[in-house]
C-alpha cells in the first residue's frame, strides 16, 4: 500500500520522478509548469541529486544532455513556449541516444499565448519534438495519479529505449489538487548505471563517446533502428482507456483533461439514452490505432473528437484509422478558454441528435 | 634533449586539422598536462561545435560531444552528476562567445568547477570563415570583406574581461600560442586550472589566442606574425583573476 497525499498535479508528477530515480533538473520559471521546479529545488538535494535554475529552457536541456550521458535519470520541465526553446536539445537527446523526461505542462499557443490551460502542442507533441524526424513517447495522463504512474515509470522506457520520453499534460492536471497514492522510492545503485554511460572509467578498458554527430552511414542506419524501435511501440507499448464503446453509436475520441469532461458529459447523455462512449489515448505517440480502426462502423454513427484547443490537432491520426467509414466532429474551446461540462454536454448532443452536419 | 612523442590522450591517427592550425597544439597541451596529473581515466572532455568538434576523431579519452554554444550547460549537468570527474570544455570563438554566450556567462557566474578552454582564432573556421564575435576590426572575412566595421557589427568581444568581471569564477588567463614562451605559459595555465578544479576552486577558464590560417588566407609563418603585430595587442595575455593568488598573499 502507496503514501496516499492530497497534491498539486505538478508537485505529484515531481515526487513521483524522484521516487523514479530522478536525480537531475534542470529547468526554466514558466507558468503554469513552476511548481515541478520549485519542488524539485528543495526535494533533489534531499536524496542525493542536483537541481540547476538554468539561463534558459535551451540552457536546461542541454544540462539534463550533460547529466543524462552520466547516467543519471534527468528531467526537465516547461510549458509550450519553452518547449519550442527545448527542440534543439530535445533532437539532440534523440540523436545522441540519452534518456529523459520532458514534461510540458501545455497553455494556450501560439506565440507566448496565454497562461491558462490549453491542449495546443499536440502536433508538437507527436510529430516533431524537434528537426531531423525522430519521435518520443509521449504520455498523456488525466489525473494526478495517472501522471504519478506514468513519470514514476518513464525511465524505464526511456532507458530501454535510449530515447526521451515526454509527458504532456495541460495546465489544469497541473494544477488541480487531488489525492495521489504514492510509489516507494526505487532503489538504484551503481550498478544500475548504463552501460554506455560516461561514469568514471576506473574499470571500463575501452573509450566512452556520446555524440549527436555521425557518419553517413552509421546515422541511416541509427534512424533505422529508431524506425523499428517506433514500430516496436506501436506492438508492445500502447496505453489506451475504452470506455462505454460495446454499444457506442458515437465515439469521442478525447486525452487528458478534455477526457475527464467528455466523460462527464457522455454519463450524462447515457442517463438520457445515447449511446455515446469513448476512447482516451494514454499514449498520444504510439497513437491507439487499433481501438479506432476496429470499431464497428456498421453501428459507429459518428467520431466526436473532443479537445481544449481549436482547430483540433489530433483529427488526422484519428482520419487515418477511420478511413471515411463514418463522420468526423470535433469539438474544442482554444487560447486558454477552458472545456466545461455544459459546453461538452451540449456539443455532443447536438452532433448525436442530427443538429451538427459539419463532418 | 626532448624526445618528440605522440601525447597519450592523441588518439593514433592522422590529424585533419589544416596544416599550421594550432588547434592541434591546443589539444596536445590538454593532453599531456592531463597525462601529467594522472587524470587519464578521469578526464570529460565536452566537445563543442565547429573544428573543435574534429577532436571526436584525434581524442583518445572520454567524450561527450553537444549542441553548438551549449558545452558550459552540458558540463553543468555532467559535473553535477559526476562531480568526481574532471570535466573540461573545448569552445571556439563563435561557439562561446556568440550563440553560446548565456551559457558561458552563466556557467561562470554560477562559479561551476569545471574548465573551459576556449580556443579565439577570430573566425567561423568550419563553416568557412565568417565573421566572429572575436575578428578584430579591419579584418576580412567572407562577410566582412571590406574588413570588420564596429559601425554596423560592433567590437571584438574580450572574454577574459567580461568573465573576471565575475564573482564566481577562480581562475581567468588568456595565452598566446604564437611563440615558446606563450606555449610553455598555456600548459602551465592548463595545469593550474584542471588543478583547481580538482581541488575545487570552481570555475576556470582559459583562452588560447589560435590562428586559421585557411581562412586568414595566409601562411602558417604569416599567421604567427599576424598574431603578434594584431591579434595580441587588442587580447591581452595575461592572468585576469586567481583566487589562489590571494590565499598566497594572506
Amino acid at each position: 500500500m502507496g503514501e496516499k497525499r492530497f497534491m498539486k498535479g505538478n508537485e505529484a508528477i515531481a515526487e513521483a520522478a524522484v521516487r523514479g530515480g530522478c536525480r537531475f533538473f534542470a529547468g526554466y520559471p514558466i507558468t503554469p509548469q513552476n511548481e515541478i521546479p520549485e519542488y524539485l529545488s528543495w526535494r533533489l538535494p534531499e536524496v542525493g541529486g542536483a537541481y540547476v535554475q538554468g539561463e534558459s529552457e535551451i540552457a536546461s536541456v542541454n544540462m539534463v544532455y550533460g547529466a543524462s550521458a552520466m547516467g543519471t535519470r534527468a528531467m526537465t520541465s516547461s510549458s509550450g513556449p519553452g518547449i519550442s526553446l527545448k527542440a534543439e536539445g530535445i533532437s539532440y537527446l534523440a540523436a545522441a541516444m540519452l534518456p529523459a523526461l520532458i514534461v510540458n505542462i501545455s497553455r494556450g499557443g501560439p506565440g507566448l499565448g496565454s497562461i491558462q490551460p490549453a491542449q495546443s502542442d499536440y502536433l508538437q507533441a507527436t510529430k516533431a519534438l524537434g528537426h531531423g524526424g525522430f519521435h518520443a513517447m509521449v504520455f498523456a495522463p488525466n489525473s494526478a495519479q495517472e501522471a504519478v504512474d506514468l513519470v514514476y515509470d518513464a525511465w524505464e522506457y526511456a532507458e530501454r529505449d535510449r530515447n526521451p520520453v515526454l509527458v504532456l499534460m495541460d495546465g489544469c492536471l497541473g494544477n488541480i489538487m487531488e489525492e495521489v497514492e504514492l510509489p516507494p522510492m526505487k532503489a538504484l545503485s551503481d550498478e544500475d548505471l548504463p552501460e554506455w554511460s560516461l561514469t568514471r572509467r576506473n574499470g571500463r578498458d575501452y573509450q566512452g563517446t556520446i555524440t549527436p554527430i555521425y557518419t553517413e552511414p552509421i546515422l541511416e542506419s541509427i534512424n533505422a533502428m529508431a524506425g523499428e524501435t517506433y514500430k516496436a511501440w506501436e506492438e508492445e507499448d500502447v496505453k489506451v482507456e475504452e470506455f462505454l464503446l460495446d454499444d457506442a453509436e458515437y465515439v469521442v475520441v478525447a486525452y487528458g483533461i478534455a477526457s475527464r469532461v467528455s466523460k462527464e458529459a457522455i454519463l450524462r447523455l447515457r442517463e438520457e439514452g445515447y449511446k455515446v462512449g469513448m476512447i482516451r489515448p494514454i499514449t498520444l505517440f504510439p497513437f491507439p490505432k487499433q481501438s479506432i480502426r476496429n470499431l464497428d462502423y456498421s453501428r459507429v454513427k459518428g467520431i466526436i473528437d473532443v479537445e481544449m484547443t481549436i482547430p483540433a490537432q489530433m483529427r488526422d491520426d484519428i482520419a487515418l484509422q477511420v478511413l471515411e467509414r463514418c463522420p468526423i466532429h470535433e469539438y474544442g474551446r482554444s487560447g486558454g478558454c477552458l472545456l466545461d461540462d455544459d459546453g461538452v454536454y451540449e456539443a455532443i448532443l447536438e452532433i448525436v441528435t442530427g443538429g451538427n452536419d459539419n463532418g | 634533449m626532448a624526445e618528440y612523442h605522440r601525447s597519450a590522450m592523441i588518439a593514433d591517427s592522422p590529424s585533419g586539422y589544416c596544416p599550421g592550425c594550432l588547434h592541434s597544439l591546443a589539444t596536445r597541451l590538454i593532453s599531456d598536462v592531463i597525462t601529467e596529473l594522472g587524470q587519464e581515466d578521469n578526464a570529460l572532455n565536452v566537445i563543442s561545435v565547429g573544428c573543435s568538434a574534429l577532436n571526436l576523431l584525434y581524442w583518445s579519452g572520454d567524450n561527450l560531444s553537444v549542441a553548438h554554444g551549449r558545452a558550459p550547460a552540458a558540463a553543468t549537468g555532467a559535473k553535477r552528476a559526476n562531480p568526481e570527474r574532471l570535466v573540461f570544455a573545448y569552445q571556439g570563438d563563435g561557439d562561446l562567445a556568440a550563440i553560446g554566450l548565456a551559457e558561458i556567462m552563466s556557467a561562470a557566474n554560477r562559479g561551476e568547477n569545471f574548465t573551459v578552454i576556449f580556443a579565439n582564432n577570430q573566425t567561423y573556421g568550419m563553416t568557412g570563415g565568417q565573421m566572429a564575435p572575436t575578428t578584430l576590426i579591419g579584418q576580412k572575412t567572407t562577410t566582412t570583406i571590406y574588413g570588420r566595421d564596429p559601425a554596423t557589427t560592433g567590437y571584438p568581444m574580450k572574454m577574459c574581461e567580461l568573465i573576471s568581471q565575475l564573482p564566481a569564477p577562480a581562475y581567468v588567463a588568456r595565452f598566446a600560442l604564437n611563440s615558446p614562451k606563450g606555449v610553455r605559459q598555456a600548459r602551465d595555465g592548463i595545469k593550474k586550472a584542471f588543478q583547481m578544479q580538482l581541488d575545487g576552486k570552481g570555475f576556470t577558464f582559459i583562452e588560447l589566442l589560435t590562428n586559421c590560417p585557411t581562412n586568414w588566407k595566409l601562411s602558417p609563418l604569416q599567421t604567427l606574425e599576424y598574431m603578434n603585430t594584431n591579434t595580441i595587442p587588442y587580447f591581452t595575455p595575461g592572468v585576469f583573476k586567481d583566487i589562489t593568488a590571494k590565499e598566497a598573499d594572506a
